[in-house]
């Protein structure tokens, strides 16, 4: 039963980090604004995606708090041992959080460019670093856990990490950057088809939008490849039936074909993705392409959460105490709590269509110049 | 150990200031959430342009001051992680389970509205627009329960039980958990208050505009409305805060001794009015004076504690040496500190013993010790007391500036029905009322000093010292972080006051 509710439980997890990754269009647009031909321009941008900010932020914060109670585990050992990480990383959305109420008042006190700065360190740093923090997940990390620490009065502390770096060396893995910019430019592509989906402004602005989704995909398209590669060449750490664990040379491919549904949906949201941005670069029907793409993303990363935490994968392993590595089996909350979680669980379906009507409601019309310059505005 | 006890500080450091910082910005947003709501309600009603200014004008003032405690939250959220690691494990599977169901629940549903009510004006309908605006409070009331519950947990942790194979704390009965007593007063005390607090600030600003003889019957309809729910608001949190009381002479008879410099109690307790503490005094030392002035209200901890005029209320030194006594005055033995740490330290011994041969004997003797458990890191019964001044004087200035506001709103509903010509020809009059703003917000801030400076030297009462509680970090790290969310708050608050001030200037002169 409680295997059930693990499993259970993970696919919430991969379906909440998918849409945290489909919400980074929000992150993807911010990081575009400093380089638009005028004011209005970046006006047309900021009040596009800024009326999703929440959305995105609280994306976040649910993911964090989903993971809590289900994998309390991990939540301690990565939070607590990849400090700087994670606060780099909680740092630029506190200043996302202010920027766009703040940016155009007045008595703003430091201008509106200082905010529109801190709206880029969000866009970029934001997914930069959410794509090194998943990236540990996949390529592994130095820490140990030792539960019985926790009678050592002098130091009670169950997991350690075991580089003194406490996550920056994280941040300077190739493989781990190589994923964060492939989130970074995918969330650019979304950005630039989704806002083309919503503006009804100049020409101008129409080719400029244009040309962003096109060398943002052309670079996603050929980061993507690469990890794929990479992916797919890596190790795995795996569980036994005993509970030890042991590395596996390509584990990956192992994953795949002993699970064929995992690569069916990867597969699947590839070619979505990769239909929305051929829709979008190549004709005008970006409500297609938005769709295309949204869903495409969503099930490229919900399949990579299956690759990495499914079939007895530690989805977070150890690199300097392979052992120590986390699975959903043994990181997991006990079975009463996943119990009561899943209850819960039952009101996401109300959640998300509560969600999704209030957007259909709010983006029924294309957004002018003046709701992006007027009274109530951004 | 040294840099253990430095990790320590400064993680509580970290997290006192995240906490403090978020709760300037959480009640104001609780309550002007609810303020704004009623005042679009009434717009709805009777259609005015005024009632939409007045709505308007309040709504946007909400959505600045929305933001930072927003900016501030995902902070503390996180910071069970990044600080509190070993709790997070230890507690996680209980702990956890309401901060997610706040996300899935509270902040969704705010979130999405919260779009609504300020782009949604021209793009739906009126009652979609307020209906939208109510679920945004509502997301913001239900947000404040679910942290709420998670925080009174840990001041009295029930629903559980210790798992020594897993060597964390599972859950056991959800709903224990989520409708504790303590809970529950917990969240109707901190919420009401939030209502008191967005009352004074409107009434407050509200003031402004009638000193400088702006806006008359904007500022005088905004005093009724937010000293209608600010009045109920504080004579809720007065009523609850009763509750909460009795709830802390139950649970947690530390804390309620700690908040009154009581170092030996007796029948009839009496509830200082006001006190100096003396320094001086510490545990086991009866013959110091614990005041160096002090004026009482006979019988009034008894009353308070117990709601009896005669029931005997112990003192920190009672509370060490294990001394109650009953309703009748007949003492009543509980287990002593030095038991209790003895008895702790067999929980340890028996856990370290289960862990290494899977002793049966071990484990018996683990279930008979384990509420003793968290006892066994300390040494001595003095280490087990919380800082008595900080929480006392906490205690009396929220009670007294609490007292306070009930008169305040009652005097300003009085002037805005039956006087309102006094706002604007007795500038004294506003002023007090601007002045109560920075009053009212360290009353709150001096609720939170009570709740969490008096649970020390605990993080889980009686199960988990804070100093168990921490991260694998180095002291220096903590220290960066610590100075970096300072600075970065601080920045953001200088901008809040400073767009809210010129905010308030700008409308009030529009005509």
């Amino acid at each position: 039963m409680i295997t059930d509710l693990q499993n259970y439980w993970w696919l919430l997890i991969s379906v909440l980090g998918a849409l945290l990754v489909f919400m980074l269009f929000v992150q993807g647009g911010q990081s575009m604004i400093l380089c638009t031909r005028n004011e209005k321009m970046r006006q047309m941008i900021v009040n596009t995606i800024g009326r999703k900010w929440e959305l995105s932020f609280t994306m976040l914060t649910v993911f964090g708090g989903a993971f809590f109670a289900s994998f309390p585990l991990f939540y301690s050992t990565s939070f607590g041992g990849a400090y700087w990480l994670w606060m780099l990383i909680l740092i630029t959305y506190v200043l996302q959080a202010v920027s766009y109420e703040f940016r155009r008042k007045s008595g703003n006190v430091y201008g509106t460019m200082f905010y529109d700065v801190l709206l880029v360190i969000n866009g970029v740093g934001g997914c930069v670093l959410l794509g090194v923090a998943v990236g540990t997940m996949i390529f592994g990390a130095e820490f140990s856990v030792t539960k019985g620490n926790l009678l050592n009065a002098s130091q009670p502390i169950i997991s350690t990490w075991d580089n003194p770096l406490h996550g920056l060396e994280a941040i300077a893995s190739w493989r781990n950057l190589l994923l964060g910019f492939v989130v970074l430019f995918l969330a650019r592509t979304q950005a630039g088809i989704y806002i083309l989906n919503r503006v009804a402004y100049s020409r101008d602005f129409y080719h400029f939008m244009k040309r962003r989704v096109i060398v943002n995909s052309c670079i996603f398209v050929v980061l993507f490849l690469t990890i794929v590669v990479v992916l797919l060449t890596s190790p795995t750490y795996h569980a036994l039936s005993s509970g030890a664990i042991e590395v596996r040379a390509y584990g990956f491919i192992d994953n795949i074909s002993e699970c064929p549904l995992i690569p069916g949906v990867m597969l699947l949201g590839v070619v979505l993705v990769l239909a929305g941005i051929m829709r979008a670069a190549t004709g005008k029907r970006f409500r297609f392409a938005t769709w295309s793409v949204g869903i495409g993303t969503v099930l490229v990363v919900m399949s990579l959460f299956w690759l990495i935490g499914y079939n007895d994968t530690a989805y977070y392993p150890s690199l300097t105490s392979p052992q120590s590595s986390l699975t959903i089996r043994n990181s997991s909350s006990s079975e009463f709590t996943l119990k009561v979680m899943s209850w819960v669980s039952v009101i996401v379906p109300f959640v998300l269509f509560y969600i999704a009507y209030v957007w259909r409601r709010m983006d029924k019309h294309h957004l002018k110049i003046e709701d992006a310059t007027g009274d109530h505005s951004y | 150990m040294n840099d253990l006890i430095s990790v320590v500080d400064w993680s509580r450091w970290q997290f006192a200031l995240t906490a403090m910082y978020h709760w300037l910005f959480v009640p104001l947003t609780l309550g002007l959430s609810v303020i704004v709501a009623v005042m679009e309600s009434i717009y709805l009603r009777r259609r005015t342009e005024q009632w939409l200014r007045i709505t308007k004008f309040w709504m946007m003032l909400f959505g600045i001051n929305f933001v930072c405690g927003v900016a501030t939250g995902i902070i503390l959220e996180f910071e069970f992680g990044t600080n509190w690691s070993n709790y997070s494990w230890f507690v996680g599977d209980i702990f956890g389970a309401p901060l997610a169901i706040e996300g899935l629940l509270a902040f969704f549903l705010e979130s999405t509205f919260v779009v609504v009510m300020f782009f949604g004006w021209n793009r739906v309908s009126p009652r979609f627009h307020l209906a939208s605006t109510w679920l945004t409070a509502l997301g913001a009331t239900i947000s404040a329960l679910w942290i709420l519950v998670a925080n009174a947990w840990m001041q009295y942790p029930t629903g559980m039980t210790f798992n020594p194979d897993t060597m964390r704390n599972e859950m056991t009965d959800f709903w224990s958990v989520a409708l504790s007593p303590v809970a529950i007063n917990k969240f109707s005390h901190a919420v009401m208050s939030g209502w008191a607090l967005a009352g004074v600030f409107v009434v407050g600003v509200s003031a402004w505009m009638l000193s400088h003889k702006r806006r008359r019957e904007f500022a005088l309809k905004s005093i009724k409305v937010g000293g209608w729910i600010g009045l109920a608001g504080i004579l809720l949190t007065a009523w609850t805060g009763d509750g909460s009381a009795v709830e802390v002479a139950r649970t947690q008879p530390m804390k309620l001794a700690a908040m009154e410099g009581l170092w030996r109690g007796q029948q009839g307790q009496e509830i200082l009015a006001f006190g100096i503490l003396n320094p001086a005094k510490s545990a086991g030392h009866d013959s110091v004076s614990p005041y160096l002035l002090k004026v009482g209200i006979p019988k009034g901890l008894s009353l308070l504690a117990r709601h009896d005029l005669n029931a005997f209320v112990p003192g920190i030194d009672d509370i060490i040496d294990g001394v109650d006594r009953d309703a009748d005055g007949n003492v009543v033995n509980t287990i002593n500190y030095a038991t209790r740490i003895e008895r702790g330290k067999a929980a340890q011994q028996a856990l370290r013993d289960y862990s290494e041969t899977g002793s049966i004997e071990a484990l018996s003797e683990l279930k008979q010790n384990y509420s003793c458990f968290g006892y066994g890191y300390y040494d001595s019964p003095e280490e087990l007391v919380p800082p008595v001044g900080l929480t006392f004087y906490s205690f009396h200035l929220m009670v007294t500036i609490g007292a306070y506001l009930i008169a305040f709103f009652i005097a300003v509903l009085l002037l805005a029905y039956k006087a309102p010509n006094w706002f604007t020809s007795r500038p004294w009059i506003n002023w007090v009322c601007i002045l109560s703003i920075p009053l009212v917000w360290i009353c709150s801030q001096c609720g939170w000093i009570i709740a969490e400076v008096g649970r020390q030297p605990w993080v889980i009462q009686n199960l988990m010292p804070t100093r168990a509680a921490i991260s694998a970090i180095e002291a220096s790290s903590v220290r960066l972080t610590f100075w970096l969310f300072a600075a970065t708050f601080t920045v953001l608050l200088v901008a809040e006051i400073s767009i809210m001030l010129r905010q308030i200037k700008r409308k009030s002169l529009e005509s």
